[in-house]
């Protein structure tokens, strides 16, 4: 193959691959548009890397809230209790702290099982019994803010210690963060050229060579800046690198294993599921006590964060993982969504919440534009689909 | 003037440069039926689009002259006004409204833009006793059979003023009984001078009601003939361009011992209203067993009993190779290698925006993971060769589901469940709105697979199907099997008196 020959291949892969992920993309210039905005309103603070670093560590609640709401909505169903339940595990967390002096550990544990408590309860009722999921939910809604409040009285619960505290606060040392962004760009290099060899082996065409280069380079540049900057400051937030880890491993199951398959396939037609065999009560179950469990996760990253078990811990916080979703390019209807995209649009309104506040703009603005943008984000959905239907 | 009422002279349509129209003119006398059929993507939708208006003026070459009048619509509405009705496949109805609301459906006779109730029911009594339907008007449509709501589709249609009538497939969900009655109305608005253009797959009612034929093939009109001057076997070979000498692969073959066993099988619903009394039958290695009879008979309810999804209470024994069997759900009858093909691909068979190749796997999913992992090159591999065995055609098998033929989406659900390896195919109405061409290697794909040795059972509405192709025929009436009969003594007479209980 002469020289001119291989670029052209190089390029025509390169405009295949955008023109498939397309929607993808269009959130990602969505997202640094919002970006160049806030960056040009507040003169240039809100990329300052002690923000980006506040930025990346207000996101990792929505962030995780967000993961178990996409696996929710995907299913065809909805979590409205979402903000309750993060809110009733996370003052659960503090009590263990504060009032009976767990470990850390013991704290974790207890709060993940309160989360699977949470998640049986409304599973039977959804899955089982059949009441539709907007009921049951808007009745956890309601149900698990009593509990809070029953539990902490309405008075805050404070202070953790400080293992815990580092949860929500601390950072990863540099070391360490630099030697995880080695492994992680040495696996990213690992997959790329052994999934290549995979479908050698089954005798598919693979990709052009140049093109798995450049798409190892493309991956390797975007995580080696993204750590530049977070060390910049301090380094890497933890709960970043716990969302992060938990978004992989939930990208991973959504695509690649028979548990994510199966929920795309109830939440686009749940009969032809059925008859396919897949038991989608079970999945709708389990998909509820996982929506648990990352609203104890979340729950513990904000208690630890504030540094109290608050009554109003987690108001409102669903409305914003729905968003999210939503903007990433789930359909409430169900069957379609990504992870990769829930957790940029968990990016997408915690970077609204960072710059209005960083503009000293006042708070009912923030919700006046975060629903604008909602608005717009599923509009422009709309129309790209329309556009790629024709 | 012309005495056509209709004529849509040299329209072309292109998508993206690939023609779906190429110079049609197509012609319609006032007052006649006028049967318009082809395959599925031999024009007759788009034809029907550019006609209702969906695709505007200007969108088209050609030109659309009713009584001699050229018509520019920019809209559905455009069409209307000039008197342009057309009745779809698909119901659009308010199921939580009445019969007479949906009549009047954003049309409700008003007062001071108070609905007027009295004159609205009024009107749409006479409407009803003209089309016989005779459920009380105040009945919600969720709670009529589906003939009655396509009954009150067509009196919907009626309560405007209309002077040409399209029907897109109006019998598929109505029994004998109704189709004879929408026979005998159409007939009537024939001598009140309404037109009709009636667009079906069923030669036979093609054949029962029009005065003239149409032919679409591939864009292009084959050609217009008086329906009494032709014979089915003659449209047949017009629409797909070449004669189809037999319309029935049928081929004798050696039938091996007893599979699959039904002893005294009893089903009651939810409600604990009992849905099929005393079902014996048996299914032979390598046999085609019909299944034949009337819409509401329970056929459907059989197979998917069978299959363990329907039913709440299930007496009676199942035996599959002599073992009894206990199917409780889908997945039960999976591992006990049985396949069910449902009568409607879309809402039970596939998922519409995922990938052929996500579609065909999806009940074989064990077979493609290790630790619960997708293995997606083996998915890929899998999925390409049984696309080959049954040759659907798509460009890619990335390509959505929800873009193919309905032929091609058929095929999709049987390669879904040949991948499953069975050894009993229960398939529900398998050639359900699929053109002459798809179906015939639907039929074809039978006869391999029964010479394989798969046993199948076949539901379906369409008579000459069930005798062209079933080794033995079941015929079901309310809910029991009212009579079987081989291959050798089947007609169609017999078979309708013991579907009608006779």
């Amino acid at each position: 193959m002469s020289k001119d020959e291989m670029n052209i291949s190089v390029t025509r892969g390169v405009v295949q691959s955008i023109k498939k992920n397309i929607r993808s993309y269009t959130m990602i210039i969505a997202l640094l548009v919002i970006w160049g905005i806030l960056g040009i309103m507040t003169q240039g603070t809100f990329f300052m890397p002690r923000n980006m670093s506040m930025l990346v560590r207000q996101t990792s609640v929505t962030g995780i809230l967000s993961l178990g709401m996409l696996l929710v909505i995907v299913t065809g169903n909805i979590d409205l209790s979402a903000g309750s339940t993060m809110g009733l595990l996370g003052g659960i967390a503090a009590v263990c702290q504060v009032w009976y002096n767990m470990s850390v550990a013991t704290t974790i544990l207890v709060v993940v099982l309160a989360g699977i408590v949470l998640g049986i309860w409304q599973g039977i009722w959804i899955a089982y019994l059949r009441v539709p999921a907007f009921i049951v939910t808007l009745g956890g809604y309601l149900a698990f803010r009593g509990i809070l409040l029953g539990i902490g009285k309405s008075v805050t619960i404070a202070p953790m210690s400080n293992a815990f505290k580092n949860i929500g606060q601390g950072y990863l040392p540099l070391s360490i963060g630099w030697i995880l962004v080695a492994a992680t760009c040495l696996f990213t290099i690992f997959a790329i050229f052994r999934d290549r060899s995979a479908k050698r082996r089954y005798g598919f065409t693979v990709p052009h060579i140049g093109i798995s280069i450049l798409k190892c380079l493309g991956i390797i540049a975007v995580i080696v800046t993204f750590v530049a900057v977070l060390s910049d400051y301090q380094g890497i937030p933890i709960p970043v690198v716990i969302l992060l880890c938990l978004g992989a491993i939930v990208a991973f199951v959504t695509t690649k294993t028979r548990f994510g398959r199966s929920i795309y396939a109830i939440g686009c037609n749940q009969e032809a599921a059925d008859l396919a065999g897949i038991n989608t009560k079970r999945i709708v179950f389990i998909v509820y006590i996982l929506e648990g469990i990352f609203c104890g996760l979340a729950g513990i990253i904000l208690t630890a964060r504030l540094n109290a078990g608050a009554a109003g811990a987690g108001n409102m916080a669903e409305m914003d993982a729905i968003a999210a979703c939503v903007i990433g390019g789930a359909s409430l209807s169900g069957g379609l969504g990504t992870i990769p995209g829930a957790i940029i649009g968990a990016l997408v309104m915690c970077s609204l919440d960072n710059g209005m506040s960083l503009m000293n703009t006042e708070n009912f603005w923030q919700y006046i534009v975060k629903g604008l943008i909602l608005i717009i984000a599923v509009f422009v959905d709309i129309v790209t689909k329309k556009k790629a239907g024709k | 003037m012309s005495d056509y009422i209709l004529e849509m002279n040299d329209i072309s349509k292109d998508f993206f440069g690939v023609y779906a129209l190429k110079h049609v003119s197509f012609k319609v006398k006032k007052g006649e039926i006028h049967a318009l059929c082809g395959e599925n993507g031999a024009g007759k939708s788009t034809l029907m689009k550019i006609l209702s208006g969906i695709y505007r003026h200007g969108d088209y070459s050609g030109t659309v002259m009713i009584r001699g009048k050229e018509c520019k619509f920019s809209g559905v509405r455009d069409a209307e006004a000039a008197g342009i009705a057309i009745i779809y496949q698909e119901l659009n109805l308010v199921s939580e409204m009445d019969i007479a609301e949906n009549i009047y459906l954003n049309a409700w006779p008003t007062k001071f833009g108070v609905i007027d109730s009295s004159s609205m029911y009024y009107h749409a009594s006479e409407l009803c006793k003209e089309l016989n339907i005779q459920a009380p008007l105040a009945t919600k449509v969720k709670n009529v059979g589906v003939g009655v709501q396509q009954m009150v589709e067509i009196a919907k249609v009626l309560a405007k003023k209309v002077d040409i009538l399209v029907l897109d497939e109006p019998t598929a969900s109505l029994t004998e009984e109704e189709v004879d009655i929408l026979f005998a109305f159409l007939n009537a608005l024939r001598d009140k001078g309404v037109t009709c253009i009636y667009i079906s797959h069923k030669l036979n009612e093609m054949f029962r009601i029009s005065d003239r034929i149409s032919v679409l093939r591939d864009g292009e009109l084959i050609g217009t003939y008086p329906t009494d001057e032709v014979d089915e076997d003659f449209i047949i070979k017009q629409m797909v361009g070449r004669e189809i000498t037999e319309r029935f692969p049928y081929r004798e073959r050696e039938i091996g011992g007893t599979v699959f066993k039904v002893t005294d099988y009893n089903v009651f619903d939810a409600s604990g209203k009992q849905i099929l009394y005393d079902i014996n039958f048996e299914l032979k290695r390598g046999e085609i067993v019909g299944i034949a009879g009337l819409m509401g008979a329970g056929r459907t309810e059989l197979a998917l009993s069978l299959f363990g999804a329907y039913g709440d209470k299930i007496i009676g024994d199942v035996c599959v190779y002599g073992e009894k069997a206990k199917i409780s759900k889908p997945l039960d009858a999976i591992k006990k290698n049985i396949a069910m093909v449902t009568e409607d691909r879309k809402a039970q068979g596939l998922i519409l925006t995922q990938s052929v190749s996500n579609n065909i796997v999806m009940a074989s999913l064990d077979k493609l993971t290790r630790l619960g992992v997708i293995d997606s090159n083996k998915q890929h591999v899998c999925a390409a060769k049984h696309a080959d065995q049954i040759r659907i055609k798509v460009p890619s098998l990335q390509s959505e589901v929800k873009s193919l033929s309905g032929g091609n989406q058929q095929k999709v659900v049987v390669a879904k469940w040949l991948m499953t390896e069975p050894k009993i195919l229960f398939l529900d109405e398998p050639t359900r709105g699929i053109d002459v061409g798809a179906k015939y290697e639907i039929y074809t794909i039978m006869m391999d697979l029964a010479e394989q040795g798969y046993s199948i059972l076949m539901i379906s509405s369409d008579l000459p199907e069930v005798l062209g192709l079933s080794d033995r025929i079941l015929v079901m009436h309310s809910g029991r099997i009212s009579g079987e009969l081989s291959r050798q003594e089947a007609n169609p007479e017999e078979i309708m008196r013991y579907a009608t209980g006779g």
